[in-house]
């Protein structure tokens, strides 16, 4: 296609993307506008003078429940999902590379945990604490709830990674006399590590925003995405607005920070 | 020694993995097929076998009802996001002509599923609500004279915010297999005088199918197991299996819970099955 002329089809498109980001971006504006609003002002437009009132509100403890409680929790189980996903979905990754009976079952146990609804993941795993008389909590139950639905993607996507990743690296490695260890330490884990990045990124992503499958695993603390649903159910002030900004502001900065960091240390790596 | 723990390896390492799936999926869902035979009163539930959690499920006319309204949602959501997505990754992957800019472009469709999906639901409330965006433009507009009353909390809203929520789940996987299709393909229908519609029909359609079906895979199982856009943008005038559930939940009522799972999960199992007889996601990976 090259150099040829645009058609008309391609404005055509382009005007098709255009809608379609508005679609995506128009609301959630809507709601970083609004929680903007003035002490006196709703839920809804035209904005009633600007404030920053929302925000303290939020700040203020047990105002609109124990945001700051939640918001640490849902940052700590994120982490921790994020950290299991990585080194689970990596040596998964590297198992499947070879033969091993069971292969095929565990490749289909891992789609499985993809397409079995959340829900009733959640109903499960909130019953089985039940029946074995453990108390569910966010850090037992939840973790694992929440690994059930990263560890699936962070698999798949090693498999795509190891897929097109070529062999004949690790045997110039073993030509040379590395011993395995070496090989994956110092050959195959630096050409796969912005994959594991992804991987990690994505699980914290997953987990942070994870609602579903937190309602019976939680136990009797909320995470984050628990705690803005059941604000959904009784809060009528632009508080609810403040908490969506804010919370999104956070993750665009923990992936933000995350590439910044890469880019660092990729130029760094370049310079040395 | 070294032969043994080399063909040990993969079975080392591929333990964690069946251990946590095993243990948090696995064995919940054997629980709940055990579970939805018992009884249940209003203080606990009790180790029986019967089959009335099932007779009540499958026997009564309200689950048939919400379970044709599921299937609805899933066959309308499926219809807008398969076009949308279909367009929006031929656009990126055919149109675009820098990788960078195709990058950038994904990215831009990509960042707003960063962001919680109840925040991404209640942002419609200011835009759809009976004084919201739109409705105010209009009247001020002079176009109605009384605001529209279905935009918000109607089966219209939950359909806008499901398209919203799940489009991105078809858009990445037909993005990803398209950019595959080697583009020399193209260049040959178009030297063998096909025109744009038959390169995108002939081509690129068949083509892009493994991606159309791990979008479709991803989009009808979300769809089914719904229950807080449903509940959020339906005001609770519109129900769904995963809502039944929820509410059967709320109520301390897991073993008729348990059995609406099972059916549920026969169903979407039924459902992945038929859309993978099409496509084989291993080779797609």
């Amino acid at each position: 296609m090259g150099s040829e002329k645009r058609t008309a089809g391609f404005y055509v498109l382009a005007a098709f993307f255009v809608l379609f980001v508005l679609f995506l971006y128009g609301p959630l504006s809507a709601v970083f506008i609004l929680s903007f609003q003035g002490p006196q002002g709703g839920l809804t437009f035209p904005l009633n003078g600007v404030s920053v009132r929302w925000f303290q509100n939020l700040f203020e403890t047990q105002a609109v429940g124990n945001f700051g409680a939640s918001f640490g929790r849902s940052l700590v189980l994120g982490l921790m999902v994020m950290g299991a996903t990585v080194l689970v979905s990596l040596l998964a990754g590297l198992a499947f590379r070879r033969k091993f009976i069971g292969a095929s079952p565990l490749f289909y146990l891992t789609v499985a945990s993809l397409v079995v609804p959340s829900i009733i993941v959640s109903l499960g795993i909130g019953v089985l604490f039940q029946q074995i008389g453990i108390q569910p909590n966010w850090f037992s139950s939840g973790f694992g709830a929440h690994l059930t639905w990263t560890l699936p993607f962070g698999v798949l996507i090693m498999f795509a990674v190891f897929n097109r990743f070529s062999p004949s690296y690790e045997e110039a490695a073993r030509d040379l006399g590395a011993s395995s260890w070496q090989t994956f330490y110092h050959v195959v884990l630096p050409m796969i590590a912005p994959s594991l990045i992804g991987v990690g990124l994505f699980g914290f992503s997953l987990s942070y925003d994870e609602f579903a499958r937190t309602l019976m695993t939680s136990g009797s603390s909320n995470t984050l995405p628990l705690e803005i649903y059941g604000m959904t159910t009784n809060v009528t002030t632009p508080v609810l607005y403040a908490l969506g900004t804010v919370t999104t502001v956070f993750s665009f900065l923990v992936i933000l920070v995350t590439l910044g960091i890469i880019l660092w240390v990729n130029r760094r790596r370049a310079t040395a | 020694m070294n032969n043994l723990l080399a063909r040990a390896t993969p079975y080392i390492q591929a333990t964690p993995l069946l251990l946590i799936l095993g243990f948090f999926l696995a064995i919940p869902i054997l629980l709940l097929l055990v579970v939805s035979f018992w009884d249940y009163d209003f203080a606990g539930m009790y180790p029986d076998f019967m089959t009335l959690n099932y007779a009540e499920t499958l026997g009564s006319w309200v689950t048939w009802k919400t379970y044709g309204n599921t299937l609805k949602f899933a066959a309308i959501v499926w219809v807008i996001t398969a076009f949308v997505g279909f367009w929006v990754a031929y656009f990126l992957a055919f149109h675009v002509r820098s990788a960078t800019s195709q990058m950038v472009l994904f990215l831009v469709c990509t960042v707003p599923f960063l962001t919680s999906n109840i925040i991404r639901m209640i942002s419609w409330i200011p835009v759809l609500g009976r004084n919201g965006l739109i409705n105010s433009g209009l009247v001020g507009a002079g176009v109605i004279d009384q605001p529209i009353e279905w935009l918000l909390y109607s089966d219209f809203a939950v359909i806008l915010a499901m398209v919203h929520l799940y489009t991105l789940f078809m858009v990445t996987p037909i993005f990803n297999t398209m950019m595959r299709i080697d583009k020399s393909l193209v260049e040959a229908a178009r030297d063998g005088g096909a025109a744009d519609w038959q390169i995108i029909w002939n081509v690129i359609l068949p083509l892009a199918k493994p991606g159309i079906a791990i979008g479709t895979i991803f989009v009808v199982t979300l769809v089914m197991a719904d229950f807080s856009t449903v509940q959020v943008m339906s005001g609770g005038q519109s129900a769904s299996v995963a809502l039944m559930m929820r509410n059967q939940m709320s109520l301390l009522q897991y073993p008729a819970a348990a059995a609406n799972a099972v059916v549920l999960l026969v169903l979407v199992l039924f459902m992945v099955a038929g859309i993978l007889r099409i496509v084989d996601i291993r080779k797609e990976l």
